[in-house]
This record gives C-alpha cells, sequence and structure tokens, in this order.
C-alpha cells in the first residue's frame, strides 16, 4: 500500500497537439476509495492506465510512496486492474485463475494455496474454485477477475475500470457492497472510475471529477453536491443537474434580466451565470422575496416528487417540489433562488455565491 | 473433387436464401400455415446448377464404379468388385499412406509456422498492410504457375534454390533423381504457398482479442509465452479449426503442384492418391476402378473432416 503521487503527469496520444489528461498533480492517498468520475472520453481511462503502468505518460513523474515509478512496468508496480468486462485465462478453472499471477511470479506453491484459499473466502467464491472460468455468467467472472488482482499479497491499489457494465443490476449493487467490505477488509487503496454517478457517489470517500482531460473538483459526495465548484460538477452530478441561469453583476448586485436576485459581494461588475440545483429552487404564484419571473411549461410527476419546468425569459429552468404542486403549465410563477445554495460562475468557475440583498437594489 | 466442394458451398448459399427470405408481405401473419413458399423458387438455379455441376457427375462416376466398361455400348455390371480392388491394390495402399504422411506433414509445419508469423506481424501502424501483402502474395499465384515457379527453382543447373543448396550449401540436391529430394520440394513448395493462408486466419483471429486481455497479461506478470499460451492460443481455437480442415483436404487432394513439378516421381516417391487417380482415370482410361477408387476417396476426406470437426468442437465446449 502506498501514496500514489502524480507530478505534472499529462498525456497526449498525438505527440503533443491535444492532451487526452492534460498535465496534473495529484496524490491518491492510501487506503482510501476514490471514485475517478466523468463522461465518456474525459481521460478517465488513460488516467487509470498510467497509474497502472499500461501507458507511459508524456509528461511528468509517477511516484510510489516516494518511489518514482514512471518508467516502471505494469508487472512491477503490484497493482490490480478490473477492465470493463471480464479478462478471465478462459480454458483455466477459477483457481487456476486466481492462481495464476502468483505462479507467473514463481510464489513457493504452499503460498499460492494459502492466498488462492484466503481470496476466495473472501469473494466468497469457494464453491466455484474448480469450475471453468468461462462457464460462469458475467458477474462472477467479474468478481473472479477481481480476485486475479486481489491475491497479491503487496497491492499498492485496486483500479476498477467501470467494471460493473456487463453485471445485471441485481447483481451489482451486491458487487458493489462486496467492494466496499473488501475495502473496509483489507484496506487497499480503491480508483473506482465510472461515468455513473450513483455508483460513485455511494461507493467512493472521495469522489474526483474529471472533464476534458482535467480535475474539476475533487471531494466528498456530500460536497460536491452542496458547493460545486465548477458548472460541470453542477451539471454532471445531482438528477436533474444544476440550473444555469445568465445573469450580470451591477453595483454588487446580481440581476436577471431587470430582477434582482441577490447581492454578489466583491465581485466586479460584468456578466455572471448562476448556478442553483432543483431542489433548492422555491417557485410561487407571487412574488414574496427578491425573485424572477418565470413561466411554467410543465411538470413531470415522479411520484415521490415533482419537476416544474419553466422558463427564464428563455432559459429553462427546473424546480424540484413536493409531489402534489399546485403548478399549472401555462401558468406565471415566480423562482426564488436561496441565497447559501446559490453559486455564481465566471467562465465556468465558481467565483463566489449570492448573498442576500438585506434592502439594497432597486426593484 | 473440386465441382464437389463449389457444389456444397453453393448448396448453403441457397440455403441461406431461402431462410433469409420472408414470406410474401401480402399474407396474413395471423395464418401461419398458408405461408408463401414461393420463395422456394429463388432455390432453384442453385438446385440446377449445382445438379449439373455436381450431382450427374457424381452419379455417373457411381454408375461406371460398379460396371467394367470395355466401349461405351460394351459394358458388364460388375457389383462391387473395382470398390474391393481399390482398398486391396497396393499400389493405391501405398499412394494413400504417401498422402496421409504428406498431409501430417504439411498440417505439422504449416500450422505452427503460420500461427508463428500472425503473432510475429504487427498489430497496427503503416506495416500492417505491407506485411498483409507480403504475405498473402503466395496465396495469388495460380496453382500450375507456382509448381512451375519451383521446378525451376529448385533445379540443380538453372534455378537459385537448388543451385545454392548444391554449390553454397554443398549438399547434393536433385529432385528429379532422389526422392528425398523430391519429396522435400513438394513439401517447401506447399509450406511456401498455403502457410500464408494460415497466418491470414490466424491473424484475424488475434485481431479479434480485445486489448484488456493483453494488458490484463501484463498486470498478471505473465510472460510472453504464457500470454500467447493462456490468452491468444485459446482464442484461436475457431480459425485454426478451420485452417487445419481447409490445409487437410487441400492438401489430402494435392494434384497439381506435384503433377507439374515431378510428375509422381522419380518412380512412385510423390505419386499421392491424385495423381494415381489421375493416371487411372485419363491415362489409362480404367473409368471403372478409377470410379470405385474416387469415390473411396471421397469418403476418406469426408469422413476424416467429420471426426476431427466433431473433435474438436466438442472438446472446446
Amino acid at each position: 500500500m502506498a501514496d500514489i503521487r502524480l507530478e505534472g503527469v499529462g498525456h497526449s496520444y498525438d505527440g503533443g497537439r491535444t492532451w487526452a489528461v492534460k498535465p496534473m498533480t495529484w496524490t491518491w492517498r492510501t487506503s482510501r476509495a476514490y471514485a475517478l468520475l466523468g463522461p465518456s472520453g474525459c481521460g478517465k481511462t488513460t488516467l487509470l492506465n498510467i497509474i497502472s503502468g499500461l501507458i507511459t505518460p508524456t509528461a511528468g513523474r509517477v511516484y510510489f510512496d516516494g518511489r518514482d515509478v514512471t518508467g516502471v512496468p505494469t508487472a512491477g508496480r503490484d497493482i490490480a486492474q478490473v477492465f470493463q468486462f471480464p479478462v478471465l485465462y478462459e480454458e483455466m478453472s477459477v483457481r487456476d485463475n486466481l492462481a495464476f499471477p502468483l505462479r507467473n511470479r514463481k510464489v513457493p506453491k504452499k503460498e499460492i494455496e494459502r492466498r488462492v484459499r484466503q481470496v476466495s473466502e473472501l469473494l466468497g467464491l469457494d464453491h466455484l474454485l474448480n469450475r471453468r472460468s468461462r462457464r460462469l455468467d458475467p458477474g462472477w467472472q467479474q468478481i473472479v477477475s477481481l480476485g486475479r488482482g486481489l491475491v497479491r499479497a503487496q497491492v499498492a491499489a485496486v483500479l476498477l475500470d467501470e467494471p460493473l457494465t456487463v453485471v445485471d443490476p441485481a447483481l451489482k449493487w451486491t458487487l458493489r457492497s462486496k467492494l466496499k467490505e473488501i475495502h473496509r477488509d483489507t484496506g487497499h487503496t480503491l480508483i473506482y472510475v465510472t461515468h455513473d454517478q450513483t455508483e460513485a457517489l455511494t461507493f467512493a470517500d472521495e469522489v474526483v471529477v474529471l472533464n476534458d482531460g482535467a480535475i474539476v473538483q475533487a471531494g466528498e459526495p456530500t460536497e460536491l453536491f452542496l458547493s460545486p465548484a465548477h458548472e460541470f460538477v453542477g451539471h454532471f452530478i445531482g438528477s436533474p443537474g444544476m440550473n444555469v441561469l445568465p445573469a450580470h453583476v451591477e453595483g454588487g448586485v446580481v440581476r436577471v434580466g431587470q430582477a434582482d436576485v441577490g447581492a454578489a459581494d466583491g465581485l466586479p461588475p460584468g456578466p455572471v451565470r448562476i448556478g442553483v440545483r432543483p431542489e433548492f429552487v422555491e417557485i410561487t404564484g407571487d412574488r414574496v422575496s427578491p425573485g424572477v419571473a418565470a413561466e411554467v411549461t410543465g411538470i413531470d410527476r415522479m411520484g415521490a416528487y415533482d419537476l416544474v419546468h419553466a422558463l427564464v425569459g428563455e432559459h429553462p429552468v427546473i424546480a424540484r417540489t413536493a409531489a402534489g404542486s399546485a403548478c399549472e403549465p401555462g401558468a406565471a410563477a415566480f423562482l426564488h433562488f436561496p441565497a447559501e445554495r446559490t453559486f455564481l460562475f465566471r467562465d465556468q468557475v465558481r467565483c463566489g455565491s449570492l448573498a442576500p440583498l438585506n434592502g439594497r437594489g432597486t426593484a | 473433387m473440386t465441382t464437389e466442394r463449389t457444389a456444397v458451398a453453393g448448396g448453403q448459399v441457397g440455403g441461406e436464401v431461402v431462410t433469409a427470405a420472408p414470406a410474401g408481405p401480402r399474407e396474413t401473419r395471423a395464418d401461419p400455415r398458408r405461408r408463401d413458399n414461393r420463395a422456394w423458387w429463388l432455390v432453384l438455379p442453385v438446385v440446377v446448377s449445382v445438379a449439373f455441376t455436381a450431382v450427374i457427375p457424381l452419379m455417373t462416376v457411381v454408375n461406371f464404379s460398379v460396371q467394367d466398361v470395355f466401349s461405351p455400348s460394351d459394358r458388364v455390371f460388375v457389383g462391387l468388385d473395382w470398390f474391393y480392388e481399390a482398398v486391396r491394390r497396393p499400389e493405391n495402399r501405398e499412394a494413400f499412406v504417401r498422402t496421409l504422411l504428406f498431409s501430417a506433414q504439411v498440417l505439422l509445419v504449416e500450422i505452427p509456422l503460420g500461427v508463428a508469423i500472425a503473432v510475429a506481424m504487427p498489430r497496427r501502424g503503416f506495416w500492417v498492410s505491407a506485411a498483409l501483402v507480403l504475405v498473402a502474395l503466395p496465396l495469388l499465384i495460380p496453382w500450375n504457375v507456382v509448381g512451375t515457379i519451383w521446378q525451376i527453382f529448385a533445379r540443380g543447373d538453372i534455378g537459385l534454390g537448388g543451385w545454392t543448396v548444391n554449390n553454397v550449401l554443398g549438399v547434393g540436391f536433385n529432385y528429379t533423381l532422389d526422392s528425398t529430394d523430391a519429396w522435400i520440394t513438394i513439401l517447401v513448395m506447399d509450406v511456401w504457398h498455403w502457410t500464408p493462408l494460415v497466418a491470414l486466419l490466424a491473424y484475424a483471429g488475434l485481431r479479434s482479442i480485445p486489448e484488456p486481455y493483453f494488458q490484463a497479461a501484463q498486470i498478471d506478470g505473465a510472460s510472453g509465452w504464457a500470454t500467447f499460451r493462456h490468452i491468444q492460443l485459446p482464442r484461436l481455437r475457431g480459425v485454426l479449426t478451420i485452417a487445419i480442415l481447409l490445409r487437410f483436404m487441400d492438401s489430402f487432394m494435392i494434384y497439381t503442384e506435384p503433377f507439374v513439378v515431378t510428375g509422381g516421381g522419380p518412380g512412385n516417391a510423390t505419386t499421392f492418391l491424385s495423381i494415381l487417380l489421375s493416371k487411372m482415370a485419363v491415362g489409362q482410361f480404367d473409368v471403372g476402378p478409377a470410379g470405385a477408387f474416387s469415390l473411396v476417396y471421397f469418403l476418406i476426406v469426408q469422413v476424416v473432416c467429420y471426426v476431427f470437426f466433431t473433435v474438436l468442437t466438442r472438446s472446446g465446449r
């Protein structure tokens, strides 16, 4: 187990014209469960392969606990990696699959047997040990692939590259809780790549959001949800994602069109974008506090809650309300943005948050 | 033999036409008994052409095989006599053993060599096309031209290969006099001509293995050999089955190349079954024995292929 430190690590597949992973410095601390969250093609897998050594980064150095491993091949890094679909030695039994990495490393026979038994117990594979691996269903195959990573005594980290894609939904929960269990029992560092926010949020101690080859925010799930540092995080996490409304700052007051919605302390005048999650948008029939006029365009009744779709000018805003909302399509309404949950973005990056007006403003 | 194979292939194409053609769209789906069977007419051209190219000629052979034909108007029914003779005749038996030995050697050399070439070929980049063209080149040359090329190439006086062996390596080599040399010439020629087929098939099989398998092998610390043995080879099972079947059939029925290079000699050293058969049928015009002989020949190929295919597919499950 080790801290994995990336120093200025970046990778380009086309000789430096574009970066799949932009040069970044980041440390994966030992024994934590990370989720690496981002849309398809944002560089998640590339980053993972840099850590495991399948790719040598174009720029930067990789350290495991201070040891420079940038040039060390995969086999010398003691990394376990589970791929999107189960990768097994199909003609071997489950037992041989588990023993394979140890046999390649010339581990004594007794030790192999002990480790295999240990891992199979941990993963609940005991009853399958003698089965041919190709005859298992994908879920179990994926568990076996995981076991092949865990069987080595010194695993610096377990990397999981969207491992539950091929697994059917019912088994997903089982597998995910099994992963958590393993993390608790073994204390391995886990880095779990996914584009599914639910998976990331339920699984990880810390979620690292990757977009366009760069880390845009990292933090605990609640932190990402409640205070997104980047518009992308707001969009990507939450269902539906954060509302974004163009506004401008004038004399310390944030205005949408002509309506004042709050104060922006210490922010220079100019255009900003207001970001607020549907969960925190309040919708009322009359103007009760600084708010903007909107027109309700539709309501999705989701059972447990309603999603009210509205238009401010020509910009859609979604508000999540309690089930049985009285709003009707076509009706006029007012939207209010609570100060502590509404953020201001410039160039997609958070530059401040909305503050109460306290009597300031013109309207 | 060649017509026989095309016939089988044609039949399969016909079969696909039937399954692919839906019942007429106007017919009600509600009543499956009243299905439109007119699509069967589409099979008719295949049936007719197969009949004329394969079935009728084959029946002629069957007809010949039970008669002693002196002239078109003078023939005697002899029952299964020709079949007994075909199986008992020492010349036939020798040729059978010879052909079997040849096929075995062809498979033993070409399959591992083809797989080795496929593994060594580049997986991406410019050299993929270059390697593919280079490897496929021998496959594009007609059989009799291959024979001619090697007949000249292996000559001790003017052939580059034969001259090199004689004068540079200092080993006496003359395929027209020495039966071992003749055998080696034919074998090397077949390897040169057909290993590319195995290599291309194996290459296609290797290309279909997803990258993560190799990455997993790296992570597991597998050596190059272990990667080949546990990842690449198991995934080549399908294409290698086809390659072995094709190479067995083709080498067991080899005719043109040895006919051009050695004519079956020296002595009987390279007289394979097909050469013996054509001597009998065309050279001596013994159509009765030749008919029986070719039916037995046909049967052997079928049985070997069937057994082989069954064993390979069963063991894979």
